[in-house]
């Protein structure tokens, strides 16, 4: 009907194909400048290579930087500090997942999930045996801890927030000076409460102690979560002539479900790499066990803890099998709860 | 005294069962509202109207004993419900709120629950058994005037509707539990025309069944949609109730000259 013709939709916000090549190819020539550098001077290792190449950064800046007015000097000078701060801040964490990764990637091998080490010594081959115990052992342990701490951690915040009882001073000092509870400290707690005085060593005793090394944070997040709820929400509750604790069940708790997902994994993430107190409450074990409250039971960490010490090489390599495996697990956990957490967002 | 006080007058109404007696109300030290007596009648609409700060939004929170939340808040004199003091000893805030519904300024859907849901909460929240859900839902959404345009997406987030459309959800929610009187305080102050004159609507219908007190800033909403008017003002000091009347007589002939002038645009 109408003859305008419809242009093709632009973008002219972003920037031009050929700029973004053009810096891109800037930046792989500077980090081969860079490399050869660190071949033929003093500079040496990754360290070196870095620091050469934000050099040769700065100083490609200063040269680009004379066609350039004063404030776009000034916007590219800080935007190479903070690209630089921020590689600084994330190196650590690269470099941390780097090796265990590479170190660990070796024996990463079906038979390492899906066997125990009953009938394995820890010098065998890697093909042989695996870690099905400790991570069954960690995975309950987790699992019982977050059964106990959650309801607890959880309605502590709801007291925090909703409740506001005359106790809401000491509840809160208790939960931060929990929280700086050293680790062993709380395995001691649990050796002489409950472990000494029953059969020794076991998965539950193990998750009294994660439990209350998780209760403190998940308190505190459920509380920094609660306090997000909009008072306009339990005016309208109460409004409706609720109770307080229907409206805290129906309508607060609810809005922040995808909150509370997180402090659930923010609480296990806490604790499931939790070496110490698993030496006193949990022992150790070769073989796969399921019962919690019968016999020690073995867990990731004790198991790299382990074979780290008895240090012979097909030890060590399975000790960083077993830390990748455990970084893998947080991992997903988080990946698990953000899409959990995401879905009732709109 | 006494000329603070109004009781209107009248006889083919019949009274609502909702009055107060020389209320009064604080925060912390500030005295917010001085002896306000005022009776409201059965199934019209009363506006509450003054300036900023005189007092009749916190007039409204005391008629439900929303006021008590605010944690500096103190009262004095009675609120009477059917005869009964709602705020003596051995009432139940909570069951007199079921009985005075409140609609607030900003509108507040449960995010977490569907378009649906939100319209029956009130009942689930109470713990009161619904016979037949759909037709109560239909009912409530129809009254708010939202029902034709959310029909097909019960099951969508309250969130997802546009301000105007949340406000009448707020609305269905509170007749679901049916209120004998609904308390809005400025529903459309942060809406649009469109949205505005549709809630008037809304307010004007259910007004055939249920008492009305809503409280606005805005003359010309007053003149519109309610059929009896009172006027507070606070001088610096306290809030007081100046005049209540007829909504026609407050607009065109009213006692006190502070009316007048604030009803003509010349404070305020």
């Amino acid at each position: 009907m109408s003859d305008v013709t419809i242009p093709q939709p632009t973008r002219p916000w972003q920037r031009k194909r050929r700029e973004q090549v053009r810096s891109g190819a800037t930046f792989v020539a500077m980090a081969i400048l860079a490399f050869a550098v660190v071949l033929f001077t003093g500079f040496a290792g990754f360290d070196g290579w870095a620091i050469v190449l934000f050099m040769i950064s700065a100083i490609v800046l200063f040269i680009k930087g004379r066609k350039l007015s004063k404030k776009e000097r000034k916007n590219a000078l800080i935007q190479l500090l903070i690209a630089s701060a921020a590689t600084l801040a994330f190196l650590p964490w690269l470099s941390i997942f780097a090796s265990v990764a590479m170190k660990g990637l070796a024996g990463l091998r079906i038979n390492f999930i899906t066997s125990d080490m009953r009938t394995t010594v820890p010098d065998d081959e890697m093909n042989m045996g695996g870690a099905l115990h400790a991570i069954v052992g960690s995975f309950m342990m987790v699992i019982i801890a977050s059964i106990i701490t959650l309801p607890l951690g959880i309605l502590s915040g709801v007291y925090l927030t909703e409740i506001k009882g005359r106790f809401t001073f000491l509840v809160r000092f208790v939960i931060q000076s929990m929280s700086g509870v050293p680790s062993i400290v709380a395995g001691l707690f649990v050796f002489t409460t409950y472990v000494s005085a029953t059969h020794g060593p076991t998965a539950f005793g193990g998750a009294l102690a994660l439990g209350i090394l998780m209760l403190p944070t998940v308190a505190r997040t459920s509380e920094e979560v609660l306090k997000l709820v909009p008072e306009e929400l339990r005016s309208a509750g109460y409004a409706l002539g609720a109770r307080q604790w229907r409206t805290t069940l129906m309508v607060v708790l609810p809005t922040v479900r995808s909150g509370l997902t997180t402090v659930a994994v923010l609480g296990v993430a806490r604790v499931i790499g939790e070496t110490a107190p698993l030496l006193l409450t949990a022992g150790s074990s070769t073989a796969l066990r399921f019962n919690p409250v019968n016999g020690p039971i073995a867990s990731l960490p004790i198991y790299v803890f382990g074979l780290l010490q008895i240090g012979t090489e097909y030890a060590v390599n399975r000790a960083w099998t077993g830390a990748l495996v455990l970084m893998i697990f947080v991992f997903g956990l988080f990946i698990t709860a953000r899409k959990i957490g995401g879905k009732d967002k709109r | 005294m006494s000329n603070t006080s109004a009781v209107l007058d009248t006889p083919e109404q019949g009274f609502a069962g909702l009055e107060t007696r020389g209320v009064h109300a604080w925060f912390g030290n500030h005295h917010a509202l001085s002896d306000v007596s005022l009776q409201f009648p059965a199934r019209t609409v009363t506006g509450l109207i003054g300036p900023s700060g005189c007092g009749k939004s916190t007039f409204l929170r005391l008629l439900n004993r929303m006021h008590e939340f605010i944690p500096s808040a103190a009262m004095a004199g009675e609120v009477l419900l059917h005869g009964q003091d709602i705020y003596s000893e051995d009432v139940d805030a909570a069951a007199i709120r079921l009985k005075v519904g409140m609609v607030f300024q900003k509108p507040n859907p449960f995010p977490a629950m569907t378009i649906r849901e939100n319209v029956v909460s009130g009942l689930k929240l109470a713990h009161i058994k619904i016979e037949n859900e759909d037709d109560l839902v239909e009912n409530c959404l129809s009254r708010a005037g939202l029902w034709k345009e959310v029909k097909d997406r019960l099951g969508a987030s309250g969130g997802s509707l546009s301000g105007g459309q949340q406000q009448r959800l707020c609305i269905a929610r509170s007749l679901a539990v049916e209120p004998e009187v609904l308390l809005m305080d400025e529903p459309c102050s942060a809406l649009d025309p469109g949205s505005t004159l549709r809630i008037e609507e809304t307010i004007k219908e259910l007004a055939e069944k249920i008492t009305v007190v809503i409280v606005t800033h805005n003359m010309q909403q007053a003149s519109r949609v309610s059929d009896y008017c009172a006027f507070f003002l606070s001088d610096g000091g306290p809030g007081v109730l100046v005049e209540a009347d007829q909504t026609r007589k407050m607009f065109t002939n009213p006692n006190d000259n502070r009316t007048a002038d604030y009803v003509q645009g010349k404070f305020g």
